[in-house]
Protein backbone atom coordinates (compact mmCIF):
# COMPACT_ATOMS: atom_id res chain seq x y z
CA UNK A 1 0.00 0.00 0.00
CA UNK A 2 2.94 2.46 0.52
CA UNK A 3 4.00 1.90 -2.76
CA UNK A 4 0.73 3.01 -4.08
CA UNK A 5 0.87 6.11 -1.95
CA UNK A 6 4.52 6.83 -2.82
CA UNK A 7 3.89 6.63 -6.22
CA UNK A 8 0.62 7.91 -6.77
CA UNK A 9 1.56 11.57 -8.35
CA UNK A 10 3.27 10.06 -10.51
CA UNK A 11 1.01 7.39 -11.77
CA UNK A 12 -2.08 9.88 -11.63
CA UNK A 13 0.43 11.78 -14.15
CA UNK A 14 0.55 8.86 -16.43
CA UNK A 15 -3.10 8.18 -16.42
CA UNK A 16 -3.95 11.84 -17.22
CA UNK A 17 -1.39 11.15 -20.50
CA UNK A 18 -4.30 7.98 -21.14
CA UNK A 19 -7.18 10.26 -21.17
CA UNK A 20 -5.84 13.43 -23.00
CA UNK A 21 -4.86 10.31 -26.09
CA UNK A 22 -8.14 8.94 -25.10
CA UNK A 23 -9.75 12.59 -26.09
CA UNK A 24 -7.72 13.06 -28.80
CA UNK A 25 -8.16 9.56 -30.24
CA UNK A 26 -12.24 9.44 -29.70
CA UNK A 27 -12.85 13.13 -31.71
CA UNK A 28 -10.72 12.01 -34.60
CA UNK A 29 -11.89 8.46 -34.81
CA UNK A 30 -15.34 9.07 -34.65
CA UNK A 31 -14.68 11.86 -37.42
CA UNK A 32 -12.36 9.83 -39.74
CA UNK A 33 -15.00 6.57 -39.19
CA UNK A 34 -17.62 8.73 -40.45
CA UNK A 35 -15.99 9.55 -43.20
CA UNK A 36 -14.98 5.95 -43.69
CA UNK A 37 -18.25 5.26 -43.49
CA UNK A 38 -19.72 7.48 -45.95
CA UNK A 39 -17.30 6.00 -48.28
CA UNK A 40 -17.97 2.57 -48.27
CA UNK A 41 -21.97 2.70 -48.68
CA UNK A 42 -21.23 6.14 -51.69
CA UNK A 43 -22.43 5.54 -55.06
CA UNK A 44 -18.59 5.92 -56.69
CA UNK A 45 -17.02 1.98 -56.12
CA UNK A 46 -13.52 4.09 -56.07
CA UNK A 47 -14.39 5.10 -52.80
CA UNK A 48 -16.44 2.14 -51.36
CA UNK A 49 -13.41 -0.55 -52.71
CA UNK A 50 -10.47 2.32 -50.92
CA UNK A 51 -12.55 2.32 -47.91
CA UNK A 52 -13.28 -1.46 -47.30
CA UNK A 53 -9.22 -1.79 -48.10
CA UNK A 54 -8.69 0.49 -45.46
CA UNK A 55 -10.69 -1.20 -42.77
CA UNK A 56 -9.73 -4.82 -43.82
CA UNK A 57 -6.12 -3.97 -43.63
CA UNK A 58 -6.31 -1.85 -40.37
CA UNK A 59 -8.78 -3.86 -38.58
CA UNK A 60 -6.04 -7.27 -39.32
CA UNK A 61 -3.30 -5.59 -38.06
CA UNK A 62 -2.24 -5.52 -34.89
CA UNK A 63 -2.17 -2.50 -33.01
CA UNK A 64 1.47 -2.63 -31.66
CA UNK A 65 2.66 -2.91 -35.36
CA UNK A 66 0.39 0.09 -36.56
CA UNK A 67 2.04 2.19 -33.45
CA UNK A 68 5.42 0.98 -33.89
CA UNK A 69 5.45 1.30 -38.08
CA UNK A 70 3.94 4.68 -36.99
CA UNK A 71 7.08 5.91 -34.46
CA UNK A 72 9.52 4.28 -36.36
CA UNK A 73 8.26 4.21 -39.84
CA UNK A 74 6.69 7.18 -40.62
CA UNK A 75 8.29 9.77 -38.23
CA UNK A 76 11.68 8.42 -37.61
CA UNK A 77 12.08 7.20 -41.18
CA UNK A 78 9.90 9.25 -43.66
CA UNK A 79 9.79 12.20 -41.54
CA UNK A 80 6.50 12.93 -40.70
CA UNK A 81 7.10 15.17 -37.72
CA UNK A 82 4.19 16.81 -35.62
CA UNK A 83 6.36 18.84 -33.13
CA UNK A 84 10.29 19.73 -32.81
CA UNK A 85 9.85 18.81 -28.96
CA UNK A 86 10.62 14.52 -29.15
CA UNK A 87 7.76 14.03 -26.28
CA UNK A 88 4.98 16.10 -28.24
CA UNK A 89 5.65 14.43 -31.11
CA UNK A 90 5.42 10.85 -30.03
CA UNK A 91 2.18 11.95 -28.68
CA UNK A 92 0.46 12.94 -31.72
CA UNK A 93 2.27 9.97 -33.78
CA UNK A 94 0.56 7.73 -30.95
CA UNK A 95 -2.75 9.52 -31.24
CA UNK A 96 -2.34 8.99 -34.86
CA UNK A 97 -2.00 5.58 -35.20
CA UNK A 98 -4.64 5.10 -32.18
CA UNK A 99 -7.04 7.22 -34.38
CA UNK A 100 -6.61 5.77 -37.60
CA UNK A 101 -6.62 2.47 -36.39
CA UNK A 102 -10.35 2.84 -34.17
CA UNK A 103 -11.48 4.27 -37.05
CA UNK A 104 -11.74 1.36 -38.83
CA UNK A 105 -13.88 -0.10 -35.68
CA UNK A 106 -15.93 2.95 -36.04
CA UNK A 107 -16.49 2.31 -39.39
CA UNK A 108 -17.39 -1.20 -38.75
CA UNK A 109 -20.14 -0.09 -36.07
CA UNK A 110 -21.96 2.70 -38.23
CA UNK A 111 -21.82 0.28 -41.01
CA UNK A 112 -23.87 -2.51 -38.68
CA UNK A 113 -26.04 0.71 -38.09
CA UNK A 114 -26.88 1.48 -41.30
CA UNK A 115 -27.93 -2.12 -41.93
CA UNK A 116 -30.83 -1.27 -38.46
CA UNK A 117 -32.12 1.51 -40.72
CA UNK A 118 -35.61 -0.20 -42.63
CA UNK A 119 -35.20 0.01 -46.34
CA UNK A 120 -38.36 2.34 -46.62
CA UNK A 121 -36.47 5.58 -44.43
CA UNK A 122 -33.60 4.88 -47.77
CA UNK A 123 -36.25 4.99 -50.40
CA UNK A 124 -38.94 7.90 -48.65
CA UNK A 125 -35.36 9.97 -48.58
CA UNK A 126 -35.16 9.10 -52.80
CA UNK A 127 -38.63 9.80 -53.34
CA UNK A 128 -38.99 13.10 -51.64
CA UNK A 129 -35.68 13.78 -53.86
CA UNK A 130 -33.22 14.05 -51.35
CA UNK A 131 -29.43 13.55 -52.93
CA UNK A 132 -27.05 10.60 -51.76
CA UNK A 133 -25.32 13.08 -49.20
CA UNK A 134 -28.42 14.63 -48.20
CA UNK A 135 -30.49 11.40 -47.47
CA UNK A 136 -27.03 10.26 -45.55
CA UNK A 137 -26.84 13.23 -43.40
CA UNK A 138 -30.02 13.56 -42.90
CA UNK A 139 -31.92 10.37 -43.01
CA UNK A 140 -29.76 7.61 -42.63
CA UNK A 141 -26.43 8.51 -40.57
CA UNK A 142 -28.68 10.05 -37.80
CA UNK A 143 -30.70 6.83 -37.51
CA UNK A 144 -27.78 4.58 -37.75
CA UNK A 145 -26.01 6.59 -34.74
CA UNK A 146 -28.66 6.07 -32.73
CA UNK A 147 -28.54 2.62 -33.23
CA UNK A 148 -25.33 2.16 -32.65
CA UNK A 149 -24.15 3.98 -29.42
CA UNK A 150 -23.90 0.86 -27.40
CA UNK A 151 -21.62 -0.64 -29.68
CA UNK A 152 -19.95 2.73 -29.90
CA UNK A 153 -19.74 3.26 -26.62
CA UNK A 154 -17.77 -0.61 -26.36
CA UNK A 155 -15.10 0.89 -29.27
CA UNK A 156 -14.27 3.57 -27.13
CA UNK A 157 -13.82 1.65 -24.31
CA UNK A 158 -11.54 -0.43 -25.92
CA UNK A 159 -10.08 2.66 -27.07
CA UNK A 160 -9.41 3.98 -23.70
CA UNK A 161 -7.70 0.32 -22.76
CA UNK A 162 -5.70 0.46 -26.17
CA UNK A 163 -4.03 4.14 -25.02
CA UNK A 164 -1.97 1.79 -22.48
CA UNK A 165 -0.01 0.47 -26.14
CA UNK A 166 0.86 4.15 -26.68
CA UNK A 167 4.86 2.66 -25.18
CA UNK A 168 4.80 0.79 -28.94
CA UNK A 169 4.78 3.93 -30.39
CA UNK A 170 7.58 5.62 -28.23
CA UNK A 171 5.55 7.27 -25.67
CA UNK A 172 6.75 6.37 -22.30
CA UNK A 173 4.87 8.63 -20.16
CA UNK A 174 1.59 7.41 -20.02
CA UNK A 175 0.76 5.19 -17.03
CA UNK A 176 1.54 1.52 -18.61
CA UNK A 177 5.17 3.10 -18.44
CA UNK A 178 4.77 4.33 -15.44
CA UNK A 179 3.51 1.47 -13.83
CA UNK A 180 6.53 -0.36 -15.65
CA UNK A 181 9.02 2.14 -14.11
CA UNK A 182 7.63 1.45 -10.36
CA UNK A 183 7.63 -2.05 -10.94
CA UNK A 184 11.25 -1.72 -11.78
CA UNK A 185 12.01 -0.30 -8.59
CA UNK A 186 10.08 -2.06 -6.05
CA UNK A 187 9.03 -4.91 -7.71
CA UNK A 188 5.64 -6.35 -9.06
CA UNK A 189 3.44 -4.57 -6.31
CA UNK A 190 -0.39 -6.15 -6.53
CA UNK A 191 -1.48 -2.10 -5.00
CA UNK A 192 0.26 -0.58 -7.86
CA UNK A 193 -1.25 -2.36 -10.33
CA UNK A 194 -4.83 -2.68 -8.79
CA UNK A 195 -4.57 0.81 -8.31
CA UNK A 196 -4.38 1.83 -11.95
CA UNK A 197 -6.86 -0.69 -12.99
CA UNK A 198 -9.13 1.05 -10.59
CA UNK A 199 -8.64 4.28 -12.59
CA UNK A 200 -9.52 2.45 -15.97
CA UNK A 201 -12.51 1.50 -14.36
CA UNK A 202 -13.49 4.20 -12.80
CA UNK A 203 -13.78 5.89 -16.37
CA UNK A 204 -14.54 2.84 -18.85
CA UNK A 205 -17.36 1.41 -16.63
CA UNK A 206 -19.42 4.98 -16.49
CA UNK A 207 -18.80 4.99 -20.01
CA UNK A 208 -20.19 1.57 -20.97
CA UNK A 209 -23.61 2.60 -18.27
CA UNK A 210 -23.96 6.12 -19.68
CA UNK A 211 -23.84 4.68 -23.84
CA UNK A 212 -26.04 1.81 -22.38
CA UNK A 213 -28.30 4.27 -20.71
CA UNK A 214 -28.20 6.47 -23.84
CA UNK A 215 -28.65 3.92 -26.17
CA UNK A 216 -31.98 3.02 -24.42
CA UNK A 217 -33.29 6.69 -24.41
CA UNK A 218 -32.43 7.45 -27.95
CA UNK A 219 -33.45 4.11 -29.17
CA UNK A 220 -35.33 5.03 -32.86
CA UNK A 221 -39.04 3.41 -32.11
CA UNK A 222 -39.78 1.37 -34.94
CA UNK B 1 -29.87 -2.85 -46.24
CA UNK B 2 -27.67 -3.24 -49.04
CA UNK B 3 -25.34 -0.34 -49.97
CA UNK B 4 -27.54 0.14 -53.34
CA UNK B 5 -30.47 1.01 -51.69
CA UNK B 6 -28.85 4.07 -50.38
CA UNK B 7 -29.10 5.57 -54.21
CA UNK B 8 -31.13 5.18 -56.99
CA UNK B 9 -30.62 3.64 -60.48
CA UNK B 10 -28.74 6.67 -61.73
CA UNK B 11 -30.61 8.84 -64.41
CA UNK B 12 -28.70 10.70 -66.95
CA UNK B 13 -27.58 13.48 -64.78
CA UNK B 14 -26.68 11.36 -61.52
CA UNK B 15 -24.95 9.39 -64.06
CA UNK B 16 -22.80 12.47 -65.14
CA UNK B 17 -22.57 13.49 -61.66
CA UNK B 18 -21.11 9.99 -60.37
CA UNK B 19 -18.88 9.89 -63.43
CA UNK B 20 -17.68 13.12 -61.89
CA UNK B 21 -17.14 12.20 -58.59
CA UNK B 22 -15.56 8.76 -59.99
CA UNK B 23 -13.40 11.06 -61.97
CA UNK B 24 -12.30 13.06 -58.91
CA UNK B 25 -12.06 10.03 -56.21
CA UNK B 26 -10.09 8.42 -58.89
CA UNK B 27 -7.85 11.36 -59.03
CA UNK B 28 -7.74 11.88 -54.86
CA UNK B 29 -7.15 8.38 -54.12
CA UNK B 30 -4.03 8.07 -57.24
CA UNK B 31 -2.88 11.99 -55.09
CA UNK B 32 -2.70 9.58 -51.88
CA UNK B 33 -1.48 6.93 -53.30
CA UNK B 34 1.43 8.86 -55.44
CA UNK B 35 1.67 11.06 -52.12
CA UNK B 36 3.10 7.75 -50.37
CA UNK B 37 4.92 6.27 -53.21
CA UNK B 38 6.86 9.78 -53.60
CA UNK B 39 7.44 9.90 -49.73
CA UNK B 40 9.16 6.55 -50.11
CA UNK B 41 11.16 7.12 -52.87
CA UNK B 42 12.49 10.48 -51.56
CA UNK B 43 13.55 8.36 -48.50
CA UNK B 44 15.06 5.61 -50.99
CA UNK B 45 12.49 3.22 -49.94
CA UNK B 46 12.10 1.69 -52.71
CA UNK B 47 15.77 0.91 -53.75
CA UNK B 48 16.10 -3.22 -54.39
CA UNK B 49 19.01 -3.09 -51.68
CA UNK B 50 16.49 -2.98 -49.11
CA UNK B 51 14.04 -5.48 -49.89
CA UNK B 52 16.63 -8.01 -50.82
CA UNK B 53 17.07 -10.10 -48.06
CA UNK B 54 13.31 -10.64 -48.65
CA UNK B 55 14.38 -12.79 -51.50
CA UNK B 56 16.37 -14.83 -49.70
CA UNK B 57 15.38 -17.90 -47.91
CA UNK B 58 17.61 -17.12 -44.97
CA UNK B 59 16.13 -14.27 -44.08
CA UNK B 60 13.01 -16.30 -43.96
CA UNK B 61 14.52 -19.25 -42.08
CA UNK B 62 16.67 -16.92 -39.54
CA UNK B 63 13.97 -14.40 -39.20
CA UNK B 64 10.43 -14.31 -39.92
CA UNK B 65 9.69 -18.05 -39.76
CA UNK B 66 10.72 -17.64 -36.10
CA UNK B 67 9.30 -15.11 -35.40
CA UNK B 68 5.86 -16.37 -36.85
CA UNK B 69 6.39 -19.88 -35.10
CA UNK B 70 6.47 -17.79 -32.13
CA UNK B 71 3.37 -15.99 -32.70
CA UNK B 72 1.54 -19.07 -33.39
CA UNK B 73 3.01 -20.81 -30.47
CA UNK B 74 1.76 -18.31 -27.93
CA UNK B 75 -1.70 -17.58 -29.89
CA UNK B 76 -2.03 -21.63 -30.10
CA UNK B 77 -1.35 -22.66 -26.36
CA UNK B 78 -3.26 -19.54 -25.18
CA UNK B 79 -6.24 -19.90 -27.26
CA UNK B 80 -6.75 -23.62 -25.49
CA UNK B 81 -5.98 -22.06 -22.37
CA UNK B 82 -8.66 -19.44 -23.06
CA UNK B 83 -11.44 -21.68 -24.33
CA UNK B 84 -11.26 -23.80 -21.16
CA UNK B 85 -11.12 -20.88 -18.93
CA UNK B 86 -13.87 -19.31 -20.77
CA UNK B 87 -16.37 -22.42 -20.77
CA UNK B 88 -15.64 -23.00 -16.91
CA UNK B 89 -16.40 -19.62 -16.06
CA UNK B 90 -19.08 -19.22 -19.13
CA UNK B 91 -20.84 -22.53 -17.19
CA UNK B 92 -19.99 -20.83 -14.01
CA UNK B 93 -21.72 -17.99 -14.08
CA UNK B 94 -24.80 -20.24 -15.15
CA UNK B 95 -24.65 -22.09 -11.92
CA UNK B 96 -27.42 -21.61 -9.71
CA UNK B 97 -25.32 -21.77 -6.77
CA UNK B 98 -25.21 -17.87 -6.12
CA UNK B 99 -22.02 -17.79 -4.37
CA UNK B 100 -20.23 -19.43 -7.12
CA UNK B 101 -22.44 -17.32 -9.91
CA UNK B 102 -21.09 -13.84 -8.62
CA UNK B 103 -17.39 -15.05 -7.78
CA UNK B 104 -17.46 -16.00 -11.49
CA UNK B 105 -19.21 -12.87 -12.52
CA UNK B 106 -16.85 -10.71 -10.86
CA UNK B 107 -13.77 -12.90 -12.01
CA UNK B 108 -14.60 -12.02 -15.39
CA UNK B 109 -15.80 -8.49 -15.20
CA UNK B 110 -13.02 -7.50 -13.86
CA UNK B 111 -10.19 -9.54 -16.24
CA UNK B 112 -12.44 -8.35 -18.92
CA UNK B 113 -11.98 -4.45 -17.92
CA UNK B 114 -8.16 -4.56 -17.14
CA UNK B 115 -6.21 -3.00 -20.08
CA UNK B 116 -4.46 -6.34 -21.44
CA UNK B 117 -1.00 -4.69 -21.62
CA UNK B 118 -0.99 -3.94 -17.91
CA UNK B 119 -2.26 -7.66 -17.06
CA UNK B 120 0.68 -9.06 -19.43
CA UNK B 121 3.13 -6.10 -17.59
CA UNK B 122 1.84 -7.58 -14.07
CA UNK B 123 2.58 -10.75 -14.78
CA UNK B 124 5.74 -10.08 -16.49
CA UNK B 125 7.15 -8.64 -13.05
CA UNK B 126 5.29 -10.94 -10.77
CA UNK B 127 6.15 -14.43 -12.21
CA UNK B 128 10.17 -14.04 -11.36
CA UNK B 129 9.11 -12.56 -7.57
CA UNK B 130 6.89 -15.92 -7.34
CA UNK B 131 8.86 -18.84 -8.86
CA UNK B 132 12.15 -17.28 -9.21
CA UNK B 133 14.18 -15.99 -12.21
CA UNK B 134 14.11 -17.09 -15.84
CA UNK B 135 12.35 -15.72 -18.77
CA UNK B 136 8.68 -15.07 -18.67
CA UNK B 137 7.72 -13.37 -22.07
CA UNK B 138 6.30 -16.29 -23.09
CA UNK B 139 4.39 -17.35 -19.56
CA UNK B 140 3.25 -13.67 -19.03
CA UNK B 141 2.10 -12.71 -22.92
CA UNK B 142 0.28 -16.48 -22.72
CA UNK B 143 -1.23 -15.98 -19.24
CA UNK B 144 -2.56 -11.91 -20.32
CA UNK B 145 -4.45 -13.58 -23.03
CA UNK B 146 -5.83 -16.31 -21.34
CA UNK B 147 -7.56 -14.46 -18.62
CA UNK B 148 -8.30 -11.82 -20.61
CA UNK B 149 -9.94 -13.62 -24.02
CA UNK B 150 -11.07 -16.31 -21.55
CA UNK B 151 -13.05 -13.62 -19.72
CA UNK B 152 -14.72 -12.68 -23.15
CA UNK B 153 -15.04 -16.09 -24.17
CA UNK B 154 -17.35 -16.60 -20.88
CA UNK B 155 -19.57 -14.23 -21.60
CA UNK B 156 -19.76 -16.00 -25.14
CA UNK B 157 -20.74 -19.23 -23.21
CA UNK B 158 -23.19 -17.55 -21.28
CA UNK B 159 -24.90 -15.88 -24.59
CA UNK B 160 -24.64 -19.09 -26.08
CA UNK B 161 -26.57 -21.35 -23.76
CA UNK B 162 -28.83 -18.44 -22.91
CA UNK B 163 -29.45 -17.91 -26.71
CA UNK B 164 -31.45 -21.94 -27.07
CA UNK B 165 -34.60 -21.30 -26.50
CA UNK B 166 -36.16 -22.08 -23.58
CA UNK B 167 -38.40 -25.11 -24.45
CA UNK B 168 -35.56 -26.91 -24.87
CA UNK B 169 -34.20 -26.75 -21.63
CA UNK B 170 -38.23 -27.21 -20.41
CA UNK B 171 -38.46 -30.35 -22.63
CA UNK B 172 -35.37 -31.81 -21.50
CA UNK B 173 -36.63 -31.53 -17.44
CA UNK B 174 -39.66 -32.81 -19.03
CA UNK B 175 -38.74 -36.36 -20.00
CA UNK B 176 -36.40 -36.78 -16.49
CA UNK B 177 -32.66 -35.57 -17.06
CA UNK B 178 -31.09 -34.06 -14.52
CA UNK B 179 -29.10 -30.46 -14.41
CA UNK B 180 -26.02 -31.38 -15.59
CA UNK B 181 -27.71 -34.16 -18.29
CA UNK B 182 -29.96 -31.27 -19.56
CA UNK B 183 -26.54 -28.76 -19.72
CA UNK B 184 -24.32 -31.67 -21.53
CA UNK B 185 -26.63 -33.23 -23.82
CA UNK B 186 -29.35 -30.66 -24.68
CA UNK B 187 -27.85 -27.21 -24.22
CA UNK B 188 -24.21 -27.39 -24.47
CA UNK B 189 -23.95 -29.26 -28.25
CA UNK B 190 -26.79 -26.59 -29.85
CA UNK B 191 -24.56 -23.52 -27.82
CA UNK B 192 -21.48 -24.64 -29.35
CA UNK B 193 -22.99 -24.34 -32.94
CA UNK B 194 -24.08 -20.81 -32.16
CA UNK B 195 -21.27 -19.88 -30.72
CA UNK B 196 -18.37 -21.00 -32.76
CA UNK B 197 -18.53 -17.69 -34.99
CA UNK B 198 -18.11 -15.50 -31.90
CA UNK B 199 -15.46 -17.94 -30.85
CA UNK B 200 -13.07 -17.46 -33.85
CA UNK B 201 -13.60 -13.85 -34.05
CA UNK B 202 -12.63 -13.72 -30.75
CA UNK B 203 -9.17 -16.15 -31.50
CA UNK B 204 -8.79 -13.58 -34.40
CA UNK B 205 -8.15 -11.13 -31.67
CA UNK B 206 -6.59 -13.54 -29.27
CA UNK B 207 -3.75 -13.94 -32.82
CA UNK B 208 -3.64 -9.95 -32.80
CA UNK B 209 -2.92 -9.38 -29.50
CA UNK B 210 -0.07 -11.95 -29.11
CA UNK B 211 2.06 -8.95 -30.80
CA UNK B 212 1.89 -6.88 -27.33
CA UNK B 213 4.69 -9.37 -26.90
CA UNK B 214 6.97 -7.23 -28.58
CA UNK B 215 6.58 -4.56 -25.68
CA UNK B 216 7.90 -7.23 -23.49
CA UNK B 217 10.44 -8.55 -25.74
CA UNK B 218 8.81 -12.36 -26.24
CA UNK B 219 10.23 -13.29 -29.66
CA UNK B 220 7.19 -13.16 -32.02
CA UNK B 221 6.31 -12.47 -35.58
CA UNK B 222 6.81 -8.76 -34.80
CA UNK B 223 9.96 -8.94 -32.76
CA UNK B 224 11.98 -10.53 -35.11
CA UNK B 225 10.59 -8.66 -37.94
CA UNK B 226 10.39 -5.45 -36.87
CA UNK B 227 13.19 -5.31 -34.19
CA UNK B 228 15.85 -7.80 -35.13
CA UNK B 229 15.34 -7.61 -38.84
CA UNK B 230 16.44 -4.23 -39.34
CA UNK B 231 18.86 -3.96 -37.12
CA UNK B 232 20.38 -7.12 -39.45
CA UNK B 233 19.64 -5.52 -42.77
CA UNK B 234 20.50 -1.73 -42.08
CA UNK B 235 17.78 0.31 -43.55
CA UNK B 236 14.90 -2.59 -44.16
CA UNK B 237 12.60 -1.28 -41.50
CA UNK B 238 9.75 0.09 -43.83
CA UNK B 239 10.01 -3.42 -46.00
CA UNK B 240 9.80 -5.15 -42.95
CA UNK B 241 6.58 -3.81 -41.66
CA UNK B 242 4.90 -4.47 -44.99
CA UNK B 243 6.21 -7.69 -45.26
CA UNK B 244 5.20 -8.62 -41.84
CA UNK B 245 1.69 -6.48 -41.69
CA UNK B 246 1.08 -8.75 -45.09
CA UNK B 247 1.78 -11.44 -42.87
CA UNK B 248 -0.84 -10.92 -40.23
CA UNK B 249 -3.52 -9.66 -42.23
CA UNK B 250 -3.00 -12.70 -44.53
CA UNK B 251 -3.64 -15.15 -41.14
CA UNK B 252 -6.56 -12.44 -39.60
CA UNK B 253 -8.54 -12.56 -42.71
CA UNK B 254 -8.14 -16.57 -43.18
CA UNK B 255 -9.41 -16.43 -39.89
CA UNK B 256 -12.14 -13.73 -40.44
CA UNK B 257 -13.54 -15.54 -43.52
CA UNK B 258 -13.68 -18.67 -41.63
CA UNK B 259 -15.70 -16.99 -39.09
CA UNK B 260 -18.17 -14.87 -41.42
CA UNK B 261 -18.47 -18.72 -43.20
CA UNK B 262 -19.32 -20.52 -39.73
CA UNK B 263 -21.87 -17.93 -39.28
CA UNK B 264 -23.70 -18.42 -42.50
CA UNK B 265 -23.60 -22.05 -42.03
CA UNK B 266 -25.10 -22.20 -38.36
CA UNK B 267 -27.68 -19.18 -39.42
CA UNK B 268 -28.91 -22.48 -41.74
CA UNK B 269 -27.95 -24.83 -39.40
CA UNK B 270 -30.58 -27.73 -38.40
CA UNK B 271 -28.23 -28.95 -35.84
CA UNK B 272 -29.43 -25.80 -32.99
CA UNK B 273 -32.17 -24.26 -32.26
CA UNK B 274 -30.24 -20.96 -30.99
CA UNK B 275 -29.37 -17.72 -33.13
CA UNK B 276 -25.64 -17.42 -33.58
CA UNK B 277 -24.25 -15.15 -30.97
CA UNK B 278 -23.55 -11.93 -31.44
CA UNK B 279 -19.64 -11.25 -31.47
CA UNK B 280 -18.43 -10.05 -28.32
CA UNK B 281 -18.51 -6.36 -27.76
CA UNK B 282 -21.38 -5.16 -29.80
CA UNK B 283 -24.84 -4.41 -28.15
CA UNK B 284 -26.05 -7.99 -27.37
CA UNK B 285 -23.69 -9.00 -25.11
CA UNK B 286 -23.56 -5.80 -22.63
CA UNK B 287 -21.62 -2.91 -21.26
CA UNK B 288 -18.24 -2.47 -20.92
CA UNK B 289 -17.32 -5.31 -23.46
CA UNK B 290 -13.98 -4.26 -24.98
CA UNK B 291 -11.97 -6.82 -26.37
CA UNK B 292 -8.07 -6.38 -25.89
CA UNK B 293 -6.87 -3.64 -28.68
CA UNK B 294 -9.65 -4.87 -30.87
CA UNK B 295 -12.10 -1.71 -31.26
CA UNK B 296 -14.93 -3.93 -29.35
CA UNK B 297 -16.90 -6.33 -31.57
CA UNK B 298 -19.26 -5.31 -34.14
CA UNK B 299 -23.07 -6.62 -34.68
CA UNK B 300 -23.43 -9.10 -37.01
CA UNK B 301 -25.07 -7.82 -40.41
CA UNK B 302 -28.67 -7.90 -40.01
CA UNK B 303 -30.37 -7.82 -43.33
CA UNK B 304 -33.43 -5.84 -43.24
CA UNK B 305 -36.36 -7.82 -43.68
Amino acid sequence: MEDLIRYAPDLALGFLENIKLSIVGAITSLILGTVLVAMRVSPTPVLRAAGTIYVNVVRNTPLTLVLAFSALGLSDQLGLVFSSVPSVNSFWIVAMGLSAYTAAFVCEALRSGINTVPLGQAEAARAIGLTFMQSLRMIILPQAFRAVIAPLGSVMIAMIKNTTVAVAGGYAFDSANKMKEAFDQVGASIPIFLGIVVAFMCVTLPIGYFTGWLAKRLAVVR
Amino acid sequence: MSSAVLFDVPGPRARVRNGLLTGVSVVAVAAVLYGIYSGFDAKGQWEAKIWQPFLQWDTWQHFIIPGLIGTLRAAAVAAVLALLFGAVFGLARLSDRAYIRVTAGVVVEVFRSIPLLLLIFFIFYLAPSLIGGGDYTFIAVVLGLTFYNGSVLAEVVRAGVNAVPKGQSEAAYAVGMRKNQVMRLVLLPQAVTAMMPAIVSQLVVLLKDTALGYIIAYVDLLNTGFKILPAAFFGSLIPAAIVIGIIYVTLNMALSYLATWLERRSRRSRRTSARPVAAPGSAAVGIGAGEGTEGGGVAPDRPVE
